[in-house]
């Protein structure tokens, strides 16, 4: 639409980053993750396109698999956290998800890492690949901490079990101020938190007590409040009505999911995750599909639009935009698409065709 | 987009097999509930994710104003209920579209066993629906309750 445009453009121009740090000027360096599966082969596509945009980016590739730190307790590898502590900025391919590995969720490990407490993704309808839904532009930000995923859970008697959702002043103020401080800083016109505080008064209402207090003192954009199953009723029947969605842990799952399958699913969303100390990860969400690794199919979209999304967080706004137009002129054109987006390419032509249009653009 | 739902149950299947039919819509691919609902029969959960799934789903067919609803209780209590508001604005004016209720009434007739009267009403509501000539406001068109009710009889006096 002329709004998901304008903001874009704007965005552009204004040359704002959601945090305020400075980026010395000429090459960033950033940690890539390039993950398993489909992993490298995406990660290579991302890599391509950057040299072809002349985007000034240096990769330093590291792997996260975990391994037994002194004292027997599981950690990422050190010269991942080392480079990530250095350079703040990572991008990240799928992982596998260990069954008989012994050791926890690498996703859980870099959340706890780096505290990476917010997960934000941008949705928005990519034209030539439809959906039942056209003109969605929305953002939906996580609370990814705590919540329903505290992990605190016990067993009564037998038969009974209790499960503790934990929401803290601290987190609850965190999350509120990044949405808003988001919402600023890239011309969103409204944030709405989306609760249950009706039927969880105490632990909903402390989260959604914090989000008006954010509200107040950012007077510019515009604060809106909604339970959750109205959303949920709304978002599949007009989801064009949503800004910028601020939610406890659980809803977060659910409606950032729910929100992706809107715009054409996993495949195609791009994601970022906040953390304390400047960090921030990138990633695409999608599985690392083992099926077609190695094969030449995978489609590099969600992964690619993540890094776009990284860009922007870094002030490269003009390098933002140009990959992202190529990467949506080429799905529009819809000669050179992948086979989950309908066409019969592989991986690199739709590499190389999204180069290509770049190249033209100069 | 337009939904149309056609609840296809005999007495033979169970009353809650659905088969939702989507009208206007473009491609549908794998994956979740608003990519491709048709791939979802009986959904069970518990509590916070039941308040969530059950409004979705509402929503998919068109919202609370025609999605019926049924609360299942202890010692054979079984209360059938419309799940959306009162809309004061419109209270007693002859505006409302009685749809919901009504097809929480046919759950209520299906549940007692009586299945050949649900079918009958079911069908007449249905299909006043898809003649899309007496509609009340909600539904996209400008008929009374009472003349969509008219209909809705009239066409049951018409199958006997």
């Amino acid at each position: 639409t002329a709004n998901a445009q304008l903001s874009r453009v704007v965005g552009a121009a204004k040359n704002e980053t959601p945090q305020s740090r400075t980026f010395i000027r000429g090459i960033q360096t950033v940690t890539l993750i390039p993950g398993d599966g489909i992993g490298p082969e995406i990660s290579n596509a991302v890599m391509k396109i950057f040299e072809a945009a002349k985007a000034p980016i240096r990769w330093e590739e590291r792997n996260v698999t975990a391994i037994r730190g002194p004292g027997g307790k599981w950690m990422i590898p050190p010269d991942a956290k080392e480079s990530m502590d250095k350079n703040k900025i990572g991008l990240k391919g799928p992982l596998k998800t260990p069954i008989a590995a012994g050791h926890p969720s690498m996703n859980l490990l870099l959340r706890k890492t780096f505290d990476l407490y917010a997960n934000v993704r941008p949705c928005v309808s990519i034209e030539g690949y439809q959906t039942p839904y056209t003109d969605v532009n929305l953002v939906t930000i996580r609370e990814n901490t705590e919540g329903e995923y505290s992990g605190i859970e016990h067993v009564i008697v037998d038969g009974v079990v209790q499960s503790i959702k934990l929401i803290t002043e601290q987190a609850s103020k965190r999350i509120a101020e990044y949405a808003f401080e988001y919402a600023r800083n890239n011309q969103r016109a409204s944030v709405t938190a989306v609760h249950k505080a009706n039927i969880m008064r105490m632990s909903d209402g402390l989260f959604l007590r914090k989000c008006r207090e954010a509200a107040e003192k950012y007077k510019d954009v515009k604060f809106t409040e909604m339970y959750l199953d109205t959303v949920c009723l709304n978002m599949v029947q007009d989801p064009t009505q949503f800004d910028v969605l601020v939610m406890p842990n659980l809803y977060g799952d659910i409606l950032s999911d729910l929100c992706a399958g809107l715009i054409g699913g996993l495949g195609v969303t791009p994601s970022g995750n906040i953390g304390a100390n400047g960090v921030a990860i990138f990633e695409s969400v999608h599985g690392t599909a083992p099926d077609i690794a190695g094969k030449d199919l995978a489609n590099p979209t969600a992964l690619l639009l993540s890094a776009v999304m990284m860009l922007r967080h870094m002030g490269l706004h003009g390098h933002a935009k140009k990959i992202e137009t190529a990467c949506f002129d080429t799905i529009r054109d819809r000669k050179v698409l992948t086979k989950d987006l309908g066409g019969n390419s592989k991986c690199s032509e739709f590499t190389e065709a999204i180069c290509q249009r770049m190249k033209d653009m100069d | 987009m337009a939904l149309y739902r056609v609840l296809s149950s005999s007495p033979n299947k169970p009353a809650n097999a659905l088969q939702s039919t989507l009208l206007n819509m473009q491609e549908t691919i794998r994956e979740p509930m608003v990519q491709d609902p048709t791939q979802f029969d009986v959904l069970v959960m518990p509590n916070l994710y039941g308040d969530i799934l059950s409004d979705l789903c509402a929503g998919l067919i068109g919202g609370l104003g025609v999605t019926p609803s049924g609360n299942i209780g202890a010692n054979g209590v079984a209360i059938f209920e419309s799940v959306h508001g009162t809309a004061p604005d419109i209270a007693g004016k002859d505006l409302a579209n009685p749809t919901a209720l009504l097809l929480s009434a046919v759950m209520m007739l299906r549940h007692m066993g009586l299945h050949g009267h649900a079918k009958k009403i079911e069908t007449a509501c249905f299909d006043t629906i898809r003649d899309r000539k007496v509609l009340t406001k909600d539904l996209g068109g400008n008929s009374k309750c009472s003349e969509f009710t008219e209909a809705i009889c009239q066409r049951m006096k018409d199958m006997d």
